[in-house]
């Protein structure tokens, strides 16, 4: 298959197959870029989600742009990020045109209640498979449990976490410099 | 100002200062949308919100989406979302460029070597958020429980567990 039109079917199945929003979608550009397609290895995957964080921007555009430019170019890029937003446009429009008020039909609601806590437990997963990628151990699992305590609790902007968290790693790089 | 810049803008603005993704875009367009330009009603946009959590893709492209639709019809969301879309991909492009040519870098790796922990705590944090309301009894809990299981374990496709977490929701809460 020619590769501009897997990148679209493959974030057009990602972005179709996501509720919650971007943060959501996570979990299968992981599964397919990482694991399926292996467009982009699983470090690499770690650092993209870094640089995604610490742009403006949502999240699943930063991402297709990232991968689609690793695989093919701009081209990539464009093409993964119409792949992931098309459904999200094609949904609202209709939303839009034809249906205001869906979400208080009690079908819709029965399946969204179910649906919610899967997106909870899946979320849950590439935390973990990241946390082996990113070589967390005793001493620096402080850093992502403060982050969580700052970012979910106190409401703290996630680019302050990323610019401390990156000054924090230079001082230690030129520290261990020093000591050699 | 022609309507269709000015949705243009609006978006632009939106999307350059929204951080984190998701849910974090929504009290930034309520501002705009609501507050600022007036286009859209307080109680109209509560609903969006709802709409925008429970139908696919991007939060940020929903949003878009509908209030471009509303205000001006389908270019009036074609614009909108472009707004949303075009600065992210610009700025996007430049840093994946600059990564590849520096990652390599010593200062570049330790830089990074403080980030990478920091970016799992974001992820934990997004699953934390995404958490408020989405347990509501017992049986929520259990299928949170049973999805992780079959997701992290055994491996099975997101998509199919959200799919199948669907069609449990409509037996059990209908």
């Amino acid at each position: 298959m020619n590769i501009l039109v897997d990148l679209f079917v493959t974030f057009l199945k990602i972005g179709t197959f996501t509720v919650g929003g971007g943060p959501s979608m996570i979990p299968l550009i992981e599964r397919d870029a990482v694991y399926n397609k292996k467009w982009i290895s699983k470090e690499e995957f770690v650092d993209m989600i870094a640089l995604a964080q610490s742009i403006p921007g949502p999240i699943a555009v930063d991402a297709s742009v990232f991968i689609g430019y690793r695989v093919a170019g701009i081209a990539g890029s464009i093409a993964a990020v119409f792949g992931s937003v098309f459904s999200a446009f094609v949904v609202l429009l209709l939303v839009a045109m034809y249906f205001v008020g869906i979400n208080k039909n009690r079908n819709v609601e029965a399946v969204f209640k179910g649906i919610r806590p899967a997106v909870v437990a899946l979320l849950a997963v590439p935390v973990l498979r990241m946390a082996k990628s990113a070589k967390i151990n005793k001493k620096t699992v402080i850093i992502p449990i403060v982050t969580v305590i700052l970012v979910a609790f106190f409401n703290v902007n996630a680019v302050y976490v990323i610019i401390t968290s990156a000054l924090g790693g230079l001082a230690y790089g030129l520290l261990l410099k020093r000591r050699t | 100002m022609n309507i269709y810049l000015k949705i243009f803008l609006v978006f632009s603005k939106i999307g350059l200062f929204s951080y984190g993704g998701g849910n974090a875009i929504l009290p930034l367009i309520k501002q705009e949308v609501v507050v600022n330009n007036s286009w859209i009603k307080s109680n109209e946009f509560t609903d969006l919100v709802a709409i925008s959590q429970a139908t696919p893709g991007p939060i940020a492209i929903n949003g878009a989406t509908y209030v471009g639709y509303r205000v001006a019809g389908f270019w009036g969301s074609i614009l909108a979302n472009l707004g949303i879309i075009l600065p992210t991909f610009i700025i996007m492009l430049l840093i994946t460029k600059a990564f590849m040519k520096f990652k390599q870098n010593d200062y570049v790796k330790s830089a990074f070597s403080g980030v990478l922990p920091a970016t799992v705590g974001l992820i934990a944090a997004a699953a934390v958020m995404v958490s408020y309301g989405s347990f509501i009894d017992y049986k929520s809990v259990l299928i949170c429980i049973s999805v992780f299981i079959l997701a992290y374990k055994y491996d099975v496709d997101p998509i199919v567990l959200t799919i199948i977490s669907g069609i449990i929701g409509f037996v059990l809460y209908r």
